[in-house]
C-alpha cells in the first residue's frame, strides 16, 4: 500500500493548480467550442506532463524536440502552414488588392506590445515573442517565439489561441469604440471587381514568396511554406494533394502540436508571476491590432472618394475567418442590408500574409 | 497592492524608449513589403488572359 501511495505523496499543489488550469481548457473547448482542436490537446497535455513523476514527459519532450523545437527547424508549425495555406482562397484579395493595407496596419498590435512588454522589464527577445501574440496566428507565433529562444512559449501559445477564440467577444467592443454609427452604417460596393486569372492566381503565391523572402529571408520558411500550400491548390492540378494537405495534414499536425505544446506547461515554468503578465500583454496586442485596422480605414476614408466601412480594417488580424464574420454580422446588425464578407474575408486573409511578414521582420531584427 | 507594487517594480522605462525605434521599423516594413505586392498583384491583374481563340 505503502508503495502504492509513494507517488502520491510527491503530489504538489503547483501541479493541481495545472490540472485545474488543464481542465479549464478542456471546458472551453468542449463547452464554449472555443479553439477546440488547439485547447483540448493542450488541456489534456496540461494534465498529462503535471502527473507526478509522469511517465509522459519522455515522449512529449521527444515530441516538443522534434517537432516544435528549433534543433529540428519548428517542424510542426511549419508543415501546418502547408494545410492552412492550401485552405486559403486569395481571390477576394486579389480582386480589391489595396484591401492588403489593412492587414498591415492591423500588426501594429504586435508592434506596441513588443514595446509595452520591453517596458515590464522582459528581455527583448521575449518581449518580441509575446508581442507576436498580436498576429493572431498560432504557428507564426511558435516559429517566431521558438526561434527567439523565449522560455514563455506555454503562456504564448495559451494567450494566442485563447484570444483568437476570444475574437467574436474582443473586436465588437473596440470596434464600437473606434466608429461612430454613421461609419458603421457606410456601405460598399459588392459589385465584384475583375475576376483574378487562374494565372493571377498561379503566379501570387510565387511572387510574395520571393518580395517577402528578398525583405526579409528569415521569414523565408513561414512564408514558403504558407504560400507552397496555396500554390498546391491554385495550380489545378494537384487537387488530390491540396485536399490532403488540407485536411489530413493539417489535422495530423493539429493534434500533436496541441499536446506538444503542453511541455512547456510544466507548474514549475507555467504558473509564474510573468504567466499573467503575458496574458494580460496578449490581450493588448488583439486590441491595439483591431484599433490600427480600423484606424487605417478612416483615415482612408479622409481622402478617398469611395468611402470604406472602416469596420473592415478590423479583420487585418489574420485570426480566419472569425474576425471577417464578426465585422460582417456587426455590419448586419447595424443595417440589415449591408453585407461586407466579401470586403472582410479579403481583409482577413491579408492578415495571414501580414503576419508572417511581421513574424519575419521580428526574425530578422532580434534572431 | 501588492501587485500594483510588483508592477511599479518591474517597469523598465529606458528598455521601453529603446524598443520604440524596433515599432517604427517594423511597421514601415510591413507597409514597404504590402505596398510592393499591391503593385505586383495590380500587375498581374492587368495581363490579359489568353483565350482559346486567341492561341488560335
Amino acid at each position: 500500500m505503502a508503495d502504492l501511495l509513494a507517488n502520491f505523496a510527491t503530489l504538489e499543489w503547483k501541479q493541481v493548480a495545472m490540472w485545474i488550469i488543464g481542465a479549464l481548457l478542456i471546458y472551453l473547448a468542449i463547452k464554449k467550442e472555443m479553439e477546440p482542436s488547439l485547447l483540448l490537446p493542450m488541456g489534456f497535455g496540461a494534465i498529462l506532463i503535471n502527473l507526478p513523476n509522469s511517465g509522459a514527459q519522455h515522449v512529449i519532450d521527444v515530441l516538443f524536440k522534434f517537432g516544435i523545437s528549433n534543433d529540428f527547424g519548428e517542424l510542426m508549425p511549419l508543415v501546418l502552414f502547408i494545410g492552412i495555406g492550401a485552405m486559403i482562397d486569395f481571390t477576394p484579395l486579389l480582386t480589391n488588392p489595396k484591401l492588403m493595407l489593412f492587414g498591415a496596419a492591423a500588426q501594429f498590435g504586435i508592434f506596441f506590445t513588443l514595446c509595452l512588454a520591453s517596458l515590464f522589464g522582459f528581455d527583448i527577445k521575449d518581449a518580441a515573442s509575446i508581442g507576436i501574440i498580436g498576429a493572431a496566428d498560432g504557428p507564426t507565433a511558435i516559429a517566431v517565439s521558438m526561434e527567439l529562444g523565449s522560455k514563455y512559449i506555454g503562456a504564448i501559445m495559451v494567450a494566442a489561441y485563447s484570444y483568437m477564440a476570444l475574437v467574436p467577444l474582443i473586436q465588437p467592443p473596440i470596434i464600437k469604440l473606434c466608429t461612430t454609427k454613421k461609419e458603421r452604417l457606410i456601405r460598399m460596393d459588392n459589385t465584384q471587381g475583375k475576376t483574378p486569372s487562374k494565372l493571377t492566381k498561379i503566379l501570387f503565391p510565387i511572387v510574395v514568396t520571393v518580395i517577402v523572402g528578398i525583405v526579409a529571408p528569415d521569414a523565408v520558411a513561414l512564408i514558403g511554406f504558407l504560400m507552397f500550400g496555396n500554390l498546391i491548390r491554385e495550380c489545378g492540378v494537384l487537387n488530390s494533394l491540396s485536399e490532403t494537405a488540407q485536411k489530413v495534414l493539417a489535422n495530423l499536425i493539429t493534434i500533436f502540436l496541441g499536446i506538444t505544446i503542453a511541455a512547456r506547461m510544466r507548474a514549475e515554468e507555467f504558473l509564474t508571476w510573468e504567466t499573467l503578465l503575458i496574458i494580460g500583454l496578449g490581450l493588448f496586442a488583439f486590441i491595439f491590432d483591431t484599433f490600427a485596422g480600423v484606424m487605417l480605414a478612416k483615415l482612408m476614408n479622409l481622402f478617398s472618394k469611395k468611402k470604406i466601412n472602416p469596420m473592415i480594417g478590423a479583420a487585418g488580424i489574420s485570426a480566419f475567418p472569425m474576425s471577417a464574420r464578426v465585422v460582417h454580422k456587426m455590419g448586419l446588425e447595424e443595417d440589415n442590408q449591408n453585407f461586407l464578407l466579401m470586403h472582410s474575408i479579403g481583409v482577413n486573409v491579408s492578415g495571414q500574409i501580414a503576419s508572417v511578414i511581421a513574424g519575419g521582420l521580428i526574425l530578422t531584427f532580434f534572431s | 497592492m501588492d501587485i500594483l507594487n510588483k508592477l511599479l517594480e518591474m517597469i523598465d522605462f529606458d528598455a521601453f524608449l529603446a524598443s520604440l525605434p524596433y515599432m517604427g521599423k517594423g511597421m514601415l516594413g510591413i507597409f514597404i513589403v504590402t505596398v510592393i505586392i499591391v503593385v505586383f498583384v495590380n500587375a498581374l491583374n492587368n495581363i490579359p488572359e489568353k483565350t482559346k481563340k486567341d492561341r488560335k
